[in-house]
């Protein structure tokens, strides 16, 4: 299915969130999730389905003021 | 030293962690000036990106971490940013900016006050990027905040203490409350003003990133922000408009 992957056009087999941060590379990564603008808790990855044309926001400490 | 939220902060210079040279300029600027706080963001991620590389450097610092909404331009966004920081850097810290203008950085009070309450509702400690607004700082203060951010300037812009009769006026509406100059400074003298008229912290970034020697300019501030804060509780002098010989008057010689 094709979704948005921080702003970028994406096709994934995945199904779940959990699933597709596997397969879009971010493995163990330290990363918060966000899908259509809603914060999904990585305690909720696996139950959370994704949907043809869903924003996917993945984010990770930065430097920041 | 500040308490901040039940926590007691090893000094009162909170600073930054954007803009350095390199990564162990930023560890550098930590070690020299013995900053207190650092402050973080959320951003985008690649796949196989730095992210964890950027953690590990924050958590060697060993100081409180403080990350930010920064960039966020409505409640909706920065609640929704404050949520995943909790989780990413496992803190309920949160400096809490909703930015009204572009041009200027201004805190919007409508959008900031939205997400201070929803966000103090959820148990996070919110430091709140505010204007030395009085009405609005109390009503953040309702809201469950315990801690006031006033900016000295725009953000990034190192003028100083812009409104100095609006700084002491909130500073003197909330005695008890402790109050962060957050942004706007460029220069040690400035942070010392903070202090002495009587502010808990400041926070800062840009004006010691962007020194041609981030770690002595974060030096620099610690330095003055002890001097400033010396001063304050040493009750200064009143400013007087006309002169008064320090030499005593008494026993000057008749030589004329």
């Amino acid at each position: 299915m094709n979704i948005t992957v921080n702003g970028s056009p994406a096709e994934i087999a995945a199904t779940t969130l959990d699933a597709a941060l596997e397969e879009l590379g971010y493995g163990a990564a330290r990363v918060a999730t966000a899908v259509n603008e809603t914060f999904v808790p990585g305690t909720q990855r696996a139950e959370r389905t994704l949907s043809e044309g869903d924003r996917l926001e993945i984010l990770a400490p930065k430097q920041g003021g | 030293m500040p308490v901040l939220y039940g926590t007691d902060i090893t000094s009162p210079l909170m600073l930054g962690t954007a803009q350095y040279p390199s990564p162990s300029v930023l560890a550098d600027a930590f070690r020299r000036s013995g900053a207190g706080v650092a402050t973080v963001s959320l951003r985008r991620e690649a796949a196989g990106g730095d992210g964890g590389a950027f953690w590990e450097l924050i958590r060697d610092l060993g100081v409180p971490v403080l990350p930010n909404t920064a960039g966020c331009h409505s409640a909706r966004e920065a609640v929704t940013t404050a949520r995943m920081a909790r989780e990413v850097f496992g803190t309920d810290w949160i400096k809490l900016e909703v930015i009204g203008d572009a041009d200027t950085l201004q805190p919007d009070p409508f959008g900031l006050l939205e997400a201070a309450r929803i966000l103090c509702d959820e148990g996070f400690k919110v430091f709140p990027y505010t204007t030395e607004d009085g009405i609005l700082g109390g009503r953040l203060l309702e809201a469950g905040c315990e801690v006031l951010m006033p900016w000295g300037a725009p953000i990034g812009t190192g003028l100083g203490l812009n409104n100095l009769y609006g700084l002491r006026t909130l500073r003197a509406q909330f005695p008890e409350v402790p109050m962060v100059i957050d942004a706007g400074l460029g220069r040690p003298s400035q942070a010392a003003e903070a202090m002495e008229l009587g502010f808990d912290a400041v926070l800062l970034n840009t004006a010691v990133a962007k020194a041609g020697d981030p770690a002595a300019m974060a030096e620099g501030f610690a330095r003055a922000l002890e001097a400033g804060q010396l001063a304050h509780g040493a009750d200064p002098m009143e400013p007087r408009d006309m002169a008064a010989p320090s030499t005593p008057v008494l026993g000057l010689a008749a030589l004329e």
